[in-house]
């Protein structure tokens, strides 16, 4: 018998007589909490991440800002002009490593954790892009931002790869000192539009 | 092939060795309690925790009861989604699939994100056998690699090690296996994790075949996910050109939203944070973006075998939060090593004995870990009832003696019991043996306890077990009935 045959015949007569659950109780919802954007900027500073916050006209501005002079990607789709990046065509993993910073858009920030979703679309680019520079600018519009992870699930597409983001990578590992910035960017800035 | 740690001396002794290594006991103290108080603090901002519990309990029951169906649905979605699906009964045949897969691409070395069930098949090493070297890539991973050490908490493996053992490790061994560690290196923490940042890139960048657990499994999407912190996930997820996944059967959820109370749960539980840094998800293949071959292991290895036990099935909803070992005052005290175990703490007092059976003397000992205070219960999200599973597997190590020819300590000790209780004219007569033996004992005691009463020191023979542990109270010199029948019930 092969192990995948084998495997479903012990699954099946473990639960032999076993009646299959019933329906699922909901999980609970958020209380309504108010000014969501002002939530989501306080959860998002709360990990050390920056939050900038601009109007439309100003993004350009805030962007460059954010870099300071930095070398940086972006991806071909995004929808705004990074003078002097260079546009990701399949660079290599070492050519990524010698690039200073990374301007990418996201999919839906959630306010009640302080959470960036990617989705890795075209004005996101692929994952290796927003992982590998050290900076991560990322833009966001205020219309992107919902309460909670049950209304970001429900807008993702789960074909697509995502990457959920909760401030700069982060480790506790050495006698539970937190220390911002291991692997991931070790700097993380959200530029909030509108 | 059992998740014990090979030759690991039963949990008794094991634990008396922890207990007397202070610097041990001062960083778990530290390190459980720091994150217990985080914990707390953020479970207490969701105002209906308890129904997000009972919603992620619901989850995970429902995709156990109807395990198989979901298996398959899984099976299906990520081999439409281009990923190659194995399937191994045992540690052995995963990690033979694993060894294979990077033999074909005639690689030497792997890049691993922390998985404990890669842990628990002894992946590594099986690697290691193979000519293959697998490098961990988590940060506490990798003081534990480096050490030559065996993990002790299942968040952060190296609890048990202080900032300068951690330099002291980086500074000796980094050079033997790559980028040396820089030789200003100091034992501030963000400097040593900088170290580690420097010393893995180059294996990041140059890695061709990845290996990772999974958090969850979704059944209709085919959908894997990766909760971590660090960004080595992200790194051994994404740059890599193959990735082998090893996922237990029972991390299957049934569907993509399911995952909502899980993610909300998880972090919490975990880390004490409202989110936890990094979360990927994927399913099989991205045409240009990430590996391009991926490889996903379904591991019975005893799960089968845990399915069928009515009353600790409910262990495999557990979602490895760790938040039982830190309000568990064993594991305080005593530590992740003593459980000779990747699953450590009360989760590992449970799942090792129903994964492996209660036949060693190491795995039988487990379920004696504990006080039974019930704390495990309160804090786990997924409301495993860690001490009723825990007295039903003791029941079980009973009945595997149970045609001992040398009967335990214990079964003696409780077949006396049985035949004195049953019996008034027996019960008084034990009733002044043991007066009798607490005059004697209290006599050769040293210590007083609070209220008074001596306590017999170490008992010799059989009941050393008992007392090298514990402080038993002497007997009293009277039992009650004698004081009843002097005293006329307490008239004169
Ligand atoms: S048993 Fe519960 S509390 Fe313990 S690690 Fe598993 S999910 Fe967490």
């Amino acid at each position: 018998m092969s192990a995948r045959d084998e495997i479903l015949r012990r699954v099946r007569s473990a639960l032999s007589g076993v009646s299959p659950a019933e329906d699922l109780p909901p999980a609970p919802r958020v209380p309504d909490r108010g000014d969501l954007v002002a939530l989501f900027v306080e959860r998002v500073e709360d990990y050390r991440a920056v939050v900038t916050r601009c109007a439309v006209a100003d993004r350009e501005a805030a962007v460059a800002e954010a870099l300071a002079g930095a070398s940086v990607v972006v991806p071909p789709g995004l929808d705004l002009d990074v003078p002097g990046s260079v546009v990701d065509d399949r660079l290599t993993a070492d050519e990524l490593d010698r690039i200073d910073a990374v301007v990418t858009r996201a999919r839906v920030g959630i306010a009640e954790t302080g959470t960036i979703v990617l989705d890795h679309q075209p004005d996101q680019g692929r994952r290796a892009i927003s992982l590998v520079p050290d900076l991560h600018v990322c833009i966001v519009d205020v219309s992107q931002v919902v309460p909670d992870i049950p209304d970001a699930i429900a807008l993702l597409d789960p074909a697509r790869p995502t990457t959920w983001i909760s401030g700069p990578s982060a480790t506790s590992d050495i006698e539970l000192d937190r220390v911002e910035g291991v692997h991931g960017p070790r700097k993380l800035h959200v530029v909030l539009v509108g | 092939m059992s998740g014990t740690f090979v030759g690991m001396p039963a949990f008794p002794t094991a634990a008396r060795e922890a207990l007397g290594d202070t610097q041990l006991r001062r960083n778990l103290a530290h390190a459980t309690h720091t994150i217990r108080d985080k914990r707390a603090a953020v479970v207490a901002e969701v105002e209906d925790w308890e129904d997000l519990r009972l919603a992620g309990a619901a989850v995970k029951e429902a995709a156990l009861r109807d395990l198989a169906t979901h298996l398959e649905t899984l099976e299906e979605s990520l081999t439409r989604a281009g990923a190659t699906v194995h399937w191994a009964r045992d540690a052995e045949e995963a990690c033979a699939i694993v060894a294979e897969v990077a033999r074909s691409h005639g690689v030497d070395e792997v890049v691993k994100v922390k998985s404990m069930a890669t842990g628990e098949i002894g992946l590594n090493e099986a690697l290691e056998a193979e000519g293959i070297l697998a490098w961990e890539t988590d940060l506490a991973e990798l003081i534990v690699q480096l050490g030559d050490d065996l993990p002790s908490h299942i968040l952060v493996p190296a609890i048990h090690r202080n900032r300068a053992e951690v330099r002291e490790i980086f500074r000796r061994r980094m050079g033997d296996v790559g980028r040396p560690a820089p030789d200003d290196l100091t034992d501030e923490p963000a400097v040593l994790a900088g170290a580690a940042r420097e010393h893995l890139r180059e294996k990041f960048l140059r890695a061709k075949v990845a290996v990772s657990g999974a958090n969850f499994a979704v059944a209709d999407t085919g959908t894997l996910v990766v909760v971590e912190s660090e960004g080595n996930g992200r790194m051994c997820l994404t740059l890599p050109e193959v990735l082998v996944s090893v996922v237990g059967i029972e991390k299957v959820v049934a569907t993509w939203s399911d995952l909502d109370p899980m993610l909300r749960l998880l972090p919490r539980s975990s880390t004490g944070e409202r989110m936890n840094p990094y979360t990927s998800t994927w399913s099989g293949v991205t045409p240009g973006d990430g590996p391009q071959e991926v490889h996903v292991v379904l591991l019975d290895n005893g799960r089968t075998r845990a399915l069928a036990d009515d009353v600790g099935r409910q262990a495999l909803r557990c979602i490895r939060c760790s938040a039982c070992l830190n309000v568990c005052p064993v594991y305080e005290r005593v530590g992740g090593h003593a459980y000779g175990s990747v699953y450590p703490g009360p989760i590992g007092a449970i799942l090792n004995p129903l994964l492996n059976g209660v036949a060693d003397e190491q795995t039988a000992s487990l379920p004696y870990a504990s006080s039974l205070c019930g704390a495990c219960f309160e804090v786990c999200p997924v409301r495993i009832d860690i001490p009723s599973v825990l007295v039903d597997q003791r029941a079980a190590v009973v009945d595997s003696h149970r045609g001992d020819r040398v009967p335990k300590a214990e079964a003696v000790a409780m077949k006396t019991a049985a035949w004195a209780f049953s019996d008034s004219r027996r019960l008084a007569w034990a009733e002044k043996a043991s007066g009798l033996a607490g005059r004697v004992l209290g006599r050769f005691s040293r210590t007083t306890l609070p209220g008074g009463r001596t306590a017999a020191g170490r008992l010799p023979g059989p009941a050393a077990g008992w007392t090298g542990a514990r402080d038993l109270p002497a007997p009293p010199t009277e039992s009650f009935r004698e004081w009843w029948d002097r005293t006329d019930g307490g008239r004169t």
